[in-house]
C-alpha cells in the first residue's frame, strides 16, 4: 500500500494538505508547551503549519463522537495571537480588518477577516476586546506572520501598538456538551454569564487564563489562553476534572471533521486569497458602514455588487449516497457530466455516518435537492445530494 | 518486540502475505499501515476472479484524512474478498492481521523481495 493521488489527498501522516497556504520552514517544527504530554499519551503527531501537533491520540472517530456527546480537550497552541493596544487600537483594527472592531464591547469577541487590497481573504480571525484599549487577534497558524505583518503595516498611522504574542500563550480548548460542567468544577469564574463569543480573565485550576466561550467544533465550549509554563498543569487538571464526564484528549484530525460538520470554513480550503468574503457567502463580516476607511474597501464594494447581480459559485454542503469520500479539489458535476464546481473539504462524517463535503458550485446548481449532482471521485461519478449548511447543528 | 507476526511476509508497501495453503495465500495491510492511516472508512477490494499483479494497484483504502492505493504483494487470481471488511472497514484498524484481512489469492508467482517480519521491523524503523 502506498499513498495514492498524492496531489489531491495525502495520507494522515502527511497532513500538510490541510493548510496548503503554509510553507513549512526548513527548520525543525515548533513544539507546543504540551509536547511531552502528547507523546506520553501516545499521540500520532503531524507537521501542521510548521508546528508538530497531535493529529489523534487513538481513533479520530471516537474523539469526534466524544466531543459531540461528552467533551474533548484540545491543544491549539499553534494558533497565532497578536495583541493591539493603545488609544486608537480600535480604529487601527477598523482600518486593518473588514469588521467594525471599535464598536465591540469589552469582554466580547467577533469573527472577522483581513483582506488584501483586491478584496481577497488573507485570513479569517477571531478578535477579542480585552480592555478599552486592548484587543487580541487570533490568526490561523499558517497565516499568523502574514497577519502580523499586515496589521503592523496598516496600524502605522494610528496611536496603537501591535505586539507579536504567539509565544506568550498556550491555547487549550474544552469542547462538548459536558464542557460547562467540567469547567465549573475547576473555576469560580461566572461561566453562566459568559455568552457565546465572549471572553473574560479568570483563574482555572489555579492558573491565570483568558476564558473564551468560542470554538471550532459546533459544540458549546471554551478556549483557554494561558502562559505556556502553566499549560501542562491546566491540561492535567482538566483531564482529571473531565474524567468522570468522559472527556478525552482530541487531535487536529477530529477538529477538522467537527468543523466540517458544523459548516465552518477553513482557510486554505473554503477561504483563500483568491476569494472575497462575498464569494464565500460570508459578506456579512464586511462592515461598510463603519467610520474608518479600510483596506480592501473599494474591491469589496465591487464584489458585493457583483455578488448581488450575478450570484457567484455558492458554498454548499454535499452528502454522499455511497461510501467513497470526496476530497479537496475533486470536481463536482451535473447530470450531463459537466463540471459545475469543486470540493473544498470532504471527510467521512462520524455523526451522519456517511461522507460529506463542502463545495463551491455554480449558483444554478446550489439549491438543496438539485438533481443529478455528483462528485468525480478519481474517475468515478458518485451521486451526491446538495444540502444547506451546516450538516450538524447542536441542540441548544 | 515486534507486533508483526513471524509467519507472515511483508511488502515495502505495507501489505502482508500469509504462507500459501493449497496454493492460496491471504493478503492484508500491516498494523503499522493501519495506524498511519487512522480510521479506515471505505475499502475497495479486487473482485473474485480478478488477476492481481505483484507491485500493482488492486484496490484502495480510505481513511478520515486520506485515500491510499492498495498494492498486491503477489501475482495470481483472487479467490475471495473479505466481505466483513467491506461491510465494516474498521476491522482493518482493530484486527489488521486477523479479521481485517483483505483478500485471498491463488498464487501464480511470488516476488523474491518480500521481507521477513524482522526485515519489515527494520524497514519501518528506518
Amino acid at each position: 500500500m502506498t499513498d495514492g493521488e498524492a496531489t489531491l489527498c495525502r495520507p494522515s501522516f502527511l497532513l500538510t494538505e490541510t493548510e496548503p497556504g503554509s510553507l513549512s520552514p526548513m527548520s525543525e517544527p515548533r513544539r507546543t508547551a504540551l509536547d511531552a504530554l502528547h507523546r506520553a499519551l501516545g499521540a500520532t503527531m503531524t507537521d501542521f503549519a510548521g508546528w508538530d501537533m497531535p493529529l489523534r491520540y487513538a481513533s479520530e472517530r471516537e474523539e469526534h463522537l466524544a466531543v459531540r456527546e461528552r467533551a474533548g480537550l484540545f491543544d491549539l497552541s499553534h494558533m497565532g495571537e497578536i495583541t493591539v493596544t493603545g488609544p486608537q487600537a480600535g480604529e487601527a483594527l477598523d482600518h486593518a480588518l473588514v469588521g467594525h472592531l471599535s464598536a465591540l464591547a469589552v469582554g466580547r469577541a467577533r469573527y472577522t477577516m483581513i483582506c488584501a487590497t483586491d478584496g481577497g481573504i488573507l485570513d479569517d480571525l477571531i478578535v477579542y476586546r480585552l480592555a478599552e484599549q486592548e484587543f487580541m487577534i487570533v490568526a490561523n497558524a499558517s497565516n499568523a506572520q502574514t497577519v502580523l505583518d499586515a496589521v503592523a503595516l496598516r496600524a502605522a498611522g494610528y496611536d496603537a501598538q501591535v505586539r507579536d504574542d504567539r509565544a506568550a500563550y498556550a491555547l487549550l480548548a474544552v469542547q462538548g456538551p459536558q464542557a460547562p460542567a467540567i469547567m465549573k468544577s475547576v473555576t469560580d469564574a461566572d461561566l453562566d454569564g459568559l455568552k457565546y463569543y465572549a471572553g473574560l480573565p479568570g483563574t482555572v485550576a489555579g492558573v491565570d487564563a483568558l476564558i473564551a466561550r468560542t470554538g471550532y467544533t459546533g459544540e458549546d465550549g471554551f478556549e483557554l489562553f494561558v502562559a505556556p509554563a502553566d499549560a501542562e498543569r491546566l491540561w492535567q487538571a482538566l483531564t482529571d476534572a473531565g474524567e468522570p464526564a468522559g472527556l478525552v484528549p482530541c487531535g487536529l484530525s477530529c477538529r477538522d471533521t467537527l468543523r466540517l460538520e458544523a459548516g465552518m470554513p477553513l482557510y486554505g480550503h473554503e477561504l483563500t486569497a483568491a476569494v472575497t468574503p462575498f464569494d464565500a457567502g460570508l459578506g456579512r463580516v464586511v462592515k461598510f458602514d463603519k467610520p474608518e476607511d479600510f483596506v480592501g474597501r473599494d474591491a469589496l464594494g465591487a464584489a458585493a455588487e457583483r455578488a448581488a447581480d450575478v450570484p457567484p459559485r455558492t458554498l454548499v454542503g454535499l452528502v454522499a449516497q455511497g461510501r467513497r469520500v470526496p476530497r479537496a479539489g475533486y470536481p463536482v458535476t451535473d447530470a450531463s457530466g459537466a463540471v459545475i464546481g469543486e470540493v473544498t473539504s470532504g471527510a467521512p462524517s462520524p455523526t451522519l455516518g456517511k461522507p460529506i463535503a463542502m463545495a463551491y458550485v455554480d449558483a444554478a446548481h446550489a439549491t438543496p435537492g438539485t438533481p443529478g449532482v455528483a462528485v468525480d471521485i478519481r474517475g468515478s461519478k458518485e451521486p451526491y445530494e446538495v444540502v444547506a449548511l451546516p450538516f450538524y447543528k447542536r441542540r441548544r | 518486540m515486534s507486533i508483526n507476526p513471524e509467519q507472515l511476509r511483508y511488502s515495502k508497501e505495507h501489505e502482508w502475505l500469509s504462507a500459501p495453503a493449497d496454493g492460496v495465500a491471504t493478503v492484508g495491510i500491516t498494523s503499522h499501515a493501519a495506524d498511519a492511516l487512522g480510521d479506515v472508512v471505505f475499502v475497495q477490494l479486487p473482485e473474485v476472479g480478478a488477476t492481481v499483479t505483484a507491485g500493482e494497484t488492486c484496490g484502495e483504502l480510505e481513511s478520515t484524512k486520506s485515500v491510499s492505493d492498495l498494492y498486491s504483494p503477489v501475482s495470481g487470481e483472487v479467490t475471495e474478498a473479505n466481505q466483513d471488511v467491506a461491510d465494516d472497514p474498521s476491522l482493518v484498524n482493530s484486527a489488521p492481521f486477523e479479521g481485517g484481512w483483505l483478500f485471498k489469492v491463488k498464487v501464480a508467482e511470488e516476488p523474491s523481495d518480500l521481507l521477513s517480519a524482522t526485515e519489515y521491523d527494520a524497514f519501518i524503523e528506518s
